[in-house]
């Protein structure tokens, strides 16, 4: 153990005395710290998580959306456009797909009624997703009725309900056969609400979606990743929303902070001065200020993290998560997949433990340069 | 060992404020010897002191130490001059509150990074020998005032001062624990100890051990030395 | 006891108890991989686009819509008031006009 690491260990022992010896005032900041370092990595851990999981995800969908305008808004497209579109170089499968919204009243839910192509859906049966079933009460048999285009009711029995696994994707939705669809809706043969367009070669998609809009000006083709980027700003928009929420408890903090680190008491003055006149350097006190800051800033993040990771991947995020998935009729539930990328939590780090110990530095950088002979009277 | 040369200590200079606390001493103390500095309030005796003691640097004059200019200095040296040469008693005893004795002993060795073990035996050391081991964990604070004074003392001796300076030592205690101190500092004196004190307390010069009492007014000497 | 040694302790026991969240998040993620595998299945079989949170806020159930300019709504029987209406439940009088319940 050499001689400079023995001294930086004194003077974190005598840190941990001096924020010892003001306990009641130390303990309530710590407290403080902690809590806005837990709310911020919880948010933080949390909107990643959503974040990944959803690239992860929609990273199998459909590389090309392609739905119709009117006046602006989206309308029902014909069926014949997928065979030109199918004729675009590098185009693979297009296929339309049939889905719509239905509101339903009795629970003032919205639900996601979907024909699919890839499951077979006997007629006057539906599946329904585990959101459904959770707020309909609806098990395998069960009849379930709605009110068609015409006013009139339109009954299906339930032929299953989805699996919870996939609640994330499936809670609202509606599986029926396209025929029941159609009728259910007063949909016309031939009319698809869009279509979906498969392109082989990521680097083509944008090329493909401008012939498409070429072809057909009144259509408006989505890419994949305008798709992913809108879930990102939508979830950086409440995390947003929450941090301005939490901003209450940061500029408390801060003032807090503030008054711990720059109003420098008379005491404290003195007692920097005892240090330099019992033979400390200007570099020595500083160091030791540092110290105190760095055990507070360290122990906030370090509760505040291992919190917020208990928080948000063990105890679904209760705090955070109606604000950052939103409120919903049909909450799905689903268990967030524990994603933390050790950059991210650099990043925290850095952010909390930097900016509270210089914090704590600098106000002493003044009081630290006096002479020491100041101690000899007073 | 300690010689000073036209030392003056202006503070303010050119001000409407100005204060000459110091003006212009010459003085050259031996070491190993106890010297008492005395003179009425105001008369530069804590200023000197601070000077010796490399507190605080001189507006004009020389400073030696043990032969070597010390006015000169840059900081670090000065610092490092300082606590490994000598050892400082307060008026007001200063000892941190709410930290224990045992560390307030300990505090002027910690920038030296020395074994803890070392320090530790040391501090308990000087500790047992002032009778403060029982004491050794109580707070600063709760130490009756001639506790806190053999605790400052304790702290003034942990990084074995060849130097010792006190300014108004007695100012605080009775007359039994001023003559205690003052038996004390003979013991140290006698150990070899350069021992400098500020007071204007007559059982601090009338002590046995005192070699030799410096009178100061208006921060001059009372009577100059004879140079040479 | 040192009070620093008591603090490299704690900050010992600190970054342990971190190392342990943070493995076990990444044993759970592996452990998650398989629904992961299954949330793609159900994706690619239903032709899927979007992800289902809020089901009554397009902006979030439905973002694949072309017509961006009702992405902000949240509820359809609620005048759009994102972001607030994302946090917020439209007031009761709302819903209530928004279509009979069905008998
Ligand atoms: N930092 C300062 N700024 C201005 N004037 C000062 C300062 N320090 C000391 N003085 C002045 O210098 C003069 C000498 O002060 P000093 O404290 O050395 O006297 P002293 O002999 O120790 O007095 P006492 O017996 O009261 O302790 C005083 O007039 C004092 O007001
Ligand atoms: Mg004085």
């Amino acid at each position: 153990m050499g001689p400079l690491f023995a001294k930086q260990r004194y003077l974190l022992d005598f840190a941990l005395s001096c924020l010892w010896r003001r306990r009641g005032k130390n303990l309530a900041l710590l407290t403080v710290y902690t809590l806005v370092v837990f709310a911020v990595a919880s948010v933080m851990f949390f909107t990643q998580a959503l974040k990944r999981e959803a690239a992860l995800v929609l990273g199998a969908t459909p590389e090309l959306l392609v739905q119709k305008l009117t006046l602006g808004r989206h309308d029902l497209i014909p069926a014949d456009y997928t065979h030109r579109i199918r004729e675009i170089r590098g185009v693979g499968q297009v296929t339309g797909r049939l889905w719509g919204y239905y509101y339903d009243p009795q629970v003032r839910a919205n639900y996601t009624v979907l024909a699919p192509q890839g499951v077979e859906v006997p007629e006057r049966t539906v599946l329904v997703g585990a959101g459904i079933a959770r707020v309909r009460h609806l098990t395998r048999g069960a009849t379930l009725t709605f009110q068609g285009y015409d006013g009139k009711p339109y009954s299906f029995q339930v032929r299953g309900v989805l699996s919870p696994e996939s609640e994330l994707l499936s809670a609202d939705l509606i599986l029926m056969s396209a025929a029941d669809l159609r009728r259910l809706f007063g949909l016309p043969e031939g009319l698809y609400t869009d279509l979906t367009v498969a392109v082989a070669n990521p680097r083509e998609v944008s090329t493909v979606a401008a012939k498409i809009q070429e072809l057909y000006p009144d259509t408006r083709p989505i890419v994949r990743e305008e798709i992913r980027r809108t879930y990102e700003a939508a979830f950086d928009w409440r995390a947003g929303i929450l941090l301005a929420v939490l901003s209450g408890a940061l500029l408390a903090f801060l003032i807090f902070a503030w008054d711990k680190a720059a109003g420098l008491s008379a005491e404290e003055r003195r007692e920097i001065g005892l240090l330099k006149a019992l033979g400390w350097d200007t570099a020595e006190v500083l160091q030791l200020k540092f110290w105190e800051g760095a055990v507070v800033s360290l122990t906030a993040f370090f509760l505040g993290t291992v919190g917020a990771c208990l928080h948000v991947f063990v105890a679904p995020a209760p705090l955070f998560a109606p604000v950052i998935k939103g409120w919903s009729i049909l909450y799905p539930r689903f268990r967030l997949t524990p994603f933390i990328s050790l950059f991210d939590l650099g990043i925290l780090f850095f952010f909390t433990v930097v900016p509270y110990t210089v914090a704590t530095i600098v106000p002493v950088w003044r009081a630290a340069s006096m002479d020491p002979d100041q101690v000899m009277r007073s | 060992m300690i010689e000073l040369q036209e030392v003056r200590k202006v503070f303010h200079a050119g001000r409407p404020n100005e204060q000459v606390a110091v003006a212009g001493v010459s003085l050259t103390l031996e070491a190993g010897k106890l010297t008492v500095f005395r003179g009425p309030s105001g008369s530069g005796k804590t200023t000197l002191l601070s000077l010796i003691g490399c507190m605080a640097r001189p507006t004009s004059g020389r400073i030696f130490l043990k032969g070597r200019e010390i006015t000169s200095l840059p900081v670090r040296f000065l610092t490092d001059l300082r606590r490994r040469t000598f050892g400082f008693i307060f008026q007001q005893f200063h000892l941190l509150a709410g930290v224990s004795v045992l560390e307030n002993v300990m505090l002027p060795a910690y920038p030296l990074g020395e074994k803890y073990r070392h320090l530790r035996a040391r501090a308990l050391g000087w500790l047992e020998r002032l009778g403060l081991l029982s004491k050794a964990g109580a707070k600063a604070e709760w130490l009756s005032g001639g506790e806190a004074q053999r605790v400052a003392i304790a702290r003034a001796l942990i990084n074995d001062p060849d130097i010792l300076i006190a300014d108004e030592p007695t100012a605080h205690l009775d007359t039994r624990l001023s003559r205690e101190f003052m038996a004390l500092m003979a013991d140290f004196r006698a150990a070899g100890t350069t021992i400098l004190i500020a007071s204007h307390d007559p059982l601090v010069h009338e002590a046995p051990a005192v070699d030799r009492v410096v009178d100061l007014r208006d921060g001059r000497l009372l009577t100059p030395e004879a140079p040479g | 006891m040192r009070k620093s040694t008591l603090f490299f302790t704690f900050l010992a026991a600190a970054v342990l108890a971190l190392g342990l969240v943070l493995a076990e998040a990444r044993v759970r993620m592996r452990g998650e991989l398989p629904h992961l595998r299954q949330e793609v299945r159900v994706v690619q079989t239903l032709g899927l686009t979007d992800l289902c949170l809020a089901t009554e806020a397009r902006h979030t159930r439905h973002p694949s819509q072309a017509d961006w300019h009702s992405a902000f709504q949240s509820h359809p029987g609620a005048l759009d008031h994102f972001p607030s209406g994302s946090v917020l439940l439209p007031p009761e009088r709302v819903l209530k006009g928004y279509g009979a319940p069905l008998r």
